[in-house]
């Protein structure tokens, strides 16, 4: 049962995928993508990553989509089409796509408990981090306290593009203007 | 869009419940999933919604731009200096133990509690400021 949801939410993926590129309306594709990341939510919560497809869906369908609209305020509507066909992009998305499928070969099976990911420190923080943080949810004691430094680069990160922005299009940045605002 | 009647009241109808579940991810996320990042996203998405129905200037009066400045800075300085606090408390950096004396998991928790917070506040200004700031871009053009 569970392959058959996988694959069909994997043929939906790549449906809205070849959709948004051969789109031209950039209101559709802003939209689509949002639903992109909406199918994506539902792929992850398939795979029992709860927390990363609630992200995928708050972010990738929620707020980047509106951050998109926003943008298309600034531009046109409609993307140019390319005066001439070009080979090249297919190509390169053949190849790196080719590459990607050849690799997977030599992954560990989904939920395979040899993994290398599930051999190193995760035994240690799903037995101790009970007693040593007390939190039920693992993914928060690993993301807030083992590994806090990560997260306050993250945060870092956020804080250094939001500063970014306003000092490139914030007008209100200024110091306050003697007459008013 | 402020004229669509439908948009106006299902958006004030929704916009209190959004907050309220943002608040819940926030502080129920060491036991659910979710978390700061998530809720800070949630809780930018309820003011995003009331600017999109009834307009960025309104939204502004609602929350100021410089408001949302200073928040972006404090939530990190909330996150780093709960490290520092550790440091002072005699452990290392980030080291949320060393927040009680008497009990380190109490400590963990509070700690926990706090980087949470520090997260979503970040996360909710920088989401809240981009937003405010391409939507005010598009407007006199």
């Amino acid at each position: 049962m569970s392959e058959i949801i996988n694959l069909s939410l994997l043929l939906f993926l790549s449906v809205l995928a070849v959709t948004i590129a051969r789109l031209r309306n950039l209101f559709a594709v802003v939209m689509i993508a949002g639903f992109y990341s909406l199918v994506s939510a539902a792929l992850f919560t398939v795979l029992d990553a709860v927390d990363v497809a609630f992200t995928e869906a708050a972010v990738g369908a929620g707020i980047s989509t509106v951050i998109l609209l926003g943008t298309l305020l600034l531009t046109t509507k409609e993307e140019k089409a390319p005066e001439r066909w070009s080979p090249l992009p297919l190509i390169v998305v053949l190849i790196t796509g080719a590459a990607l499928v050849f690799a997977t070969e030599d992954m560990p099976a989904y939920g395979d408990p040899n993994a290398p990911a599930h051999k190193h420190v995760a035994p240690r923080y799903l037995e101790d981090s009970g007693d040593e943080i007390g939190v039920p949810n693992v993914v928060t004691s690993v993301l807030a306290s083992y590994r806090g430094y990560d997260t306050l680069g993250e945060t870092a990160v956020i804080f250094t593009a939001g500063v970014g922005l306003l000092l490139l299009i914030g007008k209100s940045f200024r110091f306050r203007d003697p007459d008013g605002e | 869009m402020s004229g669509n009647i439908i948009l106006r009241i299902v958006g004030k109808l929704f916009i209190p419940f959004i907050i309220l579940f943002a608040l819940y991810v926030q502080f129920h996320g060491d036991f659910g999933p979710g978390g700061g990042f998530q809720a800070g996203v949630i809780f930018a998405a309820a003011f995003v919604l009331y600017g999109l129905i009834f307009g960025v200037e309104k939204a502004k009066r609602v929350i100021h731009p410089n408001v949302l400045q200073t928040c972006i800075a404090l939530g990190v300085l909330l996150y780093a200096g709960t490290g520092v606090a550790g440091i002072l408390l005699g452990g290392n950096f980030l080291d949320y133990g060393a927040l009680n004396s008497h009990d380190p998991v109490h400590g963990q928790h509070l700690g926990i509690l706090l980087v949470e917070f520090g997260v979503g506040m970040t996360v909710a200004s920088v989401m809240m400021s981009t937003f405010f700031l391409f939507a005010s871009r598009g407007r006199p053009s």
